[in-house]
């Protein structure tokens, strides 16, 4: 059984911004402010074609000429972007097998690229590392569907993805039967552009879409984010309360008030607890009411017998069995006031 | 290899066309496209250059020129440029704003704080420089024969 917290956490970021620069072709005298607006994204192989017109006169006769035609080919930009998209820590238990971490891939370049993922487990400054199950491309639903989304082969199903397009993709492990409670465990998903990577401003010549060149961007079209596992044991939580009915339909304890005592066990953390019994003694100056237990709503026997309740003349006792984390039981007792 | 093509085409054209415009009119026009790039000098200030085209991607800064040179031997009047902008680039100003532009595909002209599009909710707004499709420099001067000049301006990819 799993618990989500909402803790959130620093994601690393980068933020490089280098280009590389082979020549300078000349100083420009003005300086030019640099406008970052772009509404769509050019597909690369993309032509931009450029020519002027001018139209004047000579000796009163009217004449027409077109400049050269320039033709700039839009080169694929190579970007990706991976982020973990839930939010805090993700609990787990010692030995727990097919947890789940997602992670959404996204094409931020120009081209339609393939993606090769790969995962770390063996980050630093953590106590354990998660053993890798599957990597899992989703069918599209963003939900984890064991047998109906894809496994992901790498090599063979690297995902494609179309400029600004992205792919939910989860990462399944497990947890070593070693790690001890509050160990925290971490994997991470690297998505990387199948053209190539390296530093922004690295180029491919002739390998982008349509057989322009491919630049990588400033994500060095390697995207990698993490997520957390934390080992969380079972703890069990008991609450009580008392609901006091009064003989006159009041809610005063009086004499021959009825006092209707609820004991909620919850369990939290990860995995279960076994053989739960909950135990309370019938309070000085109250009278326990027969056959009052119940649990879960339901009513149980006060001898001890096949059912898990009994009142042995000074306490009611009820073993609720294994309860799994994230569950709660709940008993019910009823006393008189004398 | 289409990359290549065009780019070896993008000289081929010009040496072509020079030719041809010297021998039909007494106007010489040629176009050239240069890409922005922000170079750290070593003292941590940024310098920009203009490079060739050899790597463009979306959100580079393009700068075109266009030369003009009178090779005939009479002046030219009513001398008029028109440069209609690349789909695929952004228009993003002239260095001294002397020019015209059209945001309807070259039916309607003037500056471009006098022009008006039709936004998506049907009403009229001011036109913005992502909406010019036509640049346009009407020089009001005489170009005597061997005079010449340059008229540029700026596009981002987008």
């Amino acid at each position: 059984m799993k618990m989500e917290f909402t803790f959130t956490r620093s994601v690393s970021a980068r933020l490089t911004h280098t280009r590389l620069l082979s020549t300078a072709a000349f100083v420009f005298a003005c300086i030019m402010p640099v406008s970052t607006a772009h509404a769509a994204t050019t597909i690369a192989g993309t032509n931009i074609e450029n020519v002027a017109t001018a139209t004047f006169e000579t000796n009163g006769t009217p004449g027409t000429v077109d400049s050269n035609i320039n033709i700039i080919v839009v080169d694929e930009l190579l970007d990706v972007t991976v982020t973990n998209t839930v939010p805090g820590d993700i609990t787990t238990a010692p030995g727990a097998t097919s947890v789940v971490s997602t992670f959404r891939v996204t094409n931020g370049g120009n081209g339609n690229e393939n993606f090769a993922l790969t995962t770390n487990v063996a980050r630093g400054g953590d106590q354990f590392d998660p053993t890798l199950q599957q990597i899992i491309l989703d069918n599209g639903n963003g939900v984890y569907d064991p047998g109906v989304d894809t496994i992901y082969i790498p090599g063979t199903n690297n995902p494609l993805l179309t400029p600004s397009a992205s792919i939910v993709v989860f990462v399944i492990t497990a947890t070593p039967t070693t790690a001890a409670n509050g160990d925290r465990g971490e994997v991470s998903l690297i998505a990387s552009a199948v053209t190539g990577t390296g530093a922004p401003g690295t180029t491919f010549a002739n390998l982008g879409d349509n057989n322009s060149d491919a630049v990588v961007g400033n994500t060095r079209a390697d995207g990698e984010d993490f997520a957390a596992h934390v080992v969380q044991a079972a703890a069990i939580r008991l609450t009580k309360s008392a609901l006091v009915a009064d003989p006159f339909g009041g809610t005063n304890a009086v004499p021959g008030s009825t006092i209707t005592y609820t004991l909620l066990a919850e369990v939290t953390g990860s995995g279960s607890l076994n053989n739960v019994v909950i135990n309370d003694i019938v309070p000085t100056g109250t009278e326990y009411t027969v056959q009052s237990i119940t649990l879960q709503g339901a009513p149980l026997t006060d001898e001890s017998d096949v059912d898990v309740a009994n009142y042995n003349g000074t306490r009611i006792s009820v073993n609720a069995g294994t309860v799994s984390a994230g569950t709660s039981r709940t008993v019910t007792f009823k006393v008189l006031i004398k | 290899m289409k990359n290549i093509t065009s780019k070896l085409f993008l000289t081929g054209v010009f040496a072509m066309s020079a030719q041809i415009v010297m021998a039909a009119t007494p106007l010489q026009l040629t176009s050239d496209v240069f890409v922005e790039r922000q170079q750290k000098r070593s003292d941590g200030s940024v310098s920009t250059i203009l490079e060739k085209p050899k790597l463009v991607v979306p959100g580079d800064n393009l700068v075109f020129v266009v030369k003009y040179k009178n090779i005939g031997s009479t002046p030219a009047n009513n001398f008029s440029v028109t440069n209609p902008l690349p789909n695929a680039v952004a228009f993003n100003g002239t260095s001294d704003g002397s020019e015209i532009v059209s945001v309807d595909g070259g039916k309607s002209w003037g500056a471009l704080s006098t022009l008006q599009v039709k936004g998506s909710d049907g009403k009229f707004r001011a036109a913005r420089m992502t909406d010019v499709t036509h640049i346009k420099w009407n020089l009001k001067k005489s170009l005597s024969a061997g005079s010449e000049g340059r008229l540029m301006f700026r596009g981002v990819v987008k």
